[in-house]
């Protein structure tokens, strides 16, 4: 009985905790400010879209909207072929060298990429790559590597030696064994850190935030921060711009939990 | 084939990593030469940086906290959603749903409902009639961090939840029909099956938090950079003042080592306490 009462207790509390705040992000990007101080969470009295109107016309946010896709799929695109590479080449070398490369990747697991803010800062301010989208792309891409490459490499020495053999004594070359066996083997553990990747770019704040300054280059998490102290207090408008910032991820995720939820958690148990 | 990723990740990662040691033994403001100081940087850090020494007090604060709530609450439901049903999927992907989410978005909704003036918690607070209860939940110095460390398990529980979950369902269900057999309480069957065979979960989720809580830049960045009176910094959002607001790149760099060395630290003792309890 206790059980019970406290089970449905605890739940129900927690699911308020998160639908409610939501619903008043989304009732609220149709709603005037003044509706939305006043009673947060009624419905709006006259559904309105002046919101995504005004943040249309006045905003850079479609620009913002175009930066995220492209630096995102670039770099999750990049860091997926430049780690699977690597993880194939330390599952197949049972050598030194592979040893030596995988303790170098996972000592990027050890130490959290912010530490490096300061001198990366500094070598594309030397470089010219501030402000430049291939700078952060690979920024990115360097800061996922290692969680990619502990995750892929895993896999790939989950496959049986006898796949790689029988293609080796086929005559195939290194590559030619990693693009037709162990890729197409590996498309669930490519797919799901490929969702985990995507979710850590899409959302990232920090690297954007050191490199970028142009506010036509700002990627979504950054443009909402300058909405911000834009809008200063109008959440009508600041709603209005983390639903559509937050679309894609939501869309993605209600298509695709299981994989979302295994990509997610992957990185997190292997990180 | 490894060339491509190797060639990137030592030019972007590992020379700025020893990059970064050289410049903690400098006094540098990023225009004009570095003057080598040797390990000044670090006798200031360590015997006369008052905010250094409440920042990294805050950190410890705000990692014991959300270690213990997310940790504890992540158990919790997973108890609770173990099994596989309807009703448990749906509410294990409600509770997941806020890690999808960006530190930003996240930042932007719980600075409306933290609002002192407008904000759904002061004014559900005021309609009610508990006028005292309606603080200025960010903008005070009692409970700015505490404000940021509920958003914080808010936001990362059902991610926890979901390896909770996963490790659970790895119990052999004999041991609790051995348990049932026995009469063992609910409460017993917990403290003497689940939680000890939870511990190498336990132990995952208490690093991964515990690393998450050292990076939480963005969402005190986007909520209180700091504020009020660094009440909410963090050793990465002090980093980055440090840098990029003060220009004194020498000193940042050699606050950032420290916070390296900080979590070697604290991620190695935890491991030895939970190692000697399995």
């Amino acid at each position: 009985m206790i059980y019970k009462a406290s089970r449905w207790l605890g739940l129900t509390i927690f699911s308020m905790l998160i639908v409610i705040p939501t619903a008043i992000v989304v009732l609220g990007t149709f709603k005037t400010d003044l509706e939305i101080y006043d009673s947060p969470m009624a419905l709006p009295l006259n559904w309105t879209l002046d919101n995504y109107r005004r943040l249309l016309d006045d905003g850079e946010i479609l620009t913002n909207f175009k930066n995220s896709v492209f630096v995102t799929s670039l770099s999750v695109l990049i860091t997926l072929i430049l780690a699977s590479m690597v993880s194939f080449a330390i599952a197949r070398m049972m050598n030194v060298t592979g040893k030596v490369l995988f303790v170098l990747f996972s000592l990027g697991l050890a130490i959290p990429g912010q530490v490096n803010i300061i001198p990366i800062y500094l070598l594309f301010n030397d470089l010219g790559l501030t402000n430049t989208y291939h700078g952060l792309i690979a920024v990115n891409v360097v800061a996922t590597l290692p969680i990619s490459v502990f995750i892929l490499t895993s896999f790939f020495k989950e496959i049986p030696n006898e796949m790689y053999e029988v293609a080796s004594i086929d005559g195939a070359t290194h590559f030619k064994v990693y693009r037709s066996i162990a890729l197409p083997l590996s498309k669930p553990a490519l797919g799901a850190t490929s969702i985990f990747l995507f979710v850590i770019c899409w959302n990232d704040l920090l690297f954007p935030l050191l490199l970028i300054t142009e506010s036509a280059k700002k990627t979504l998490p950054l443009a909402l921060l300058d909405y911000r102290g834009e809008y200063a207090t109008s959440f009508s408008m600041i709603f209005t711009a983390v639903l559509v910032a937050s679309v894609p991820m939501v869309i993605m995720y209600l298509a695709m939990q299981k994989s979302f939820v295994a990509g997610l958690t992957a990185g997190a148990v292997k990180g | 084939m490894s060339l491509p990723a190797l060639s990137l990740y030592v030019f972007l990662f590992l020379v700025p990593v020893l990059n970064n040691l050289r410049y903690a033994l400098t006094k540098w403001d990023g225009i004009e030469e570095p003057v080598f100081v040797g390990l000044d940087n670090f006798k200031k850090l360590a015997t006369d940086d008052d905010l250094a020494t409440k920042v990294l007090g805050n950190n410890i604060e705000f990692m014991f906290w959300v270690v213990i709530f997310q940790t504890g609450f992540a158990l919790l439901f997973a108890t609770y959603l173990v099994r596989n049903t309807r009703t448990t999927l749906f509410f294990r992907t409600l509770f997941f749903f806020p890690t999808i989410l960006s530190s930003v978005s996240v930042a932007m909704i719980w600075l409306f409902l933290y609002d002192p003036n407008y904000g759904a918690i002061n004014t559900t607070f005021k309609k009610i009639g508990l006028d005292s209860f309606a603080l200025n939940w960010l903008g005070s110095e009692d409970s700015a961090l505490y404000a940021i460390i509920f958003v914080q398990v808010w936001f990362h529980t059902g991610q926890m939840m979901v390896i909770y979950i996963a490790g659970l369902q790895q119990i052999p269900a004999e041991l609790y029909e051995a348990a049932n057999v026995d009469g063992a309480s609910r409460w017993q069957q917990f403290k003497s099956v689940t939680w000890p065979m939870a511990l190498p979960t336990s132990a995952v989720v208490v690093a991964y938090t515990t690393i998450q809580s050292f990076r939480a830049f963005d969402l005190v960045y986007a909520t209180t950079q700091g504020g009020p009176n660094n009440e909410t910094s963090i050793l990465t959002t002090m980093i980055f003042q440090t840098a990029f607001n003060e220009f004194r790149f020498g000193y940042a760099a050699s606050q950032s080592i420290i916070m390296v060395i900080m979590i070697f630290l604290i991620t190695g003792l935890q491991k030895r306490i939970l190692r000697t309890r399995y």
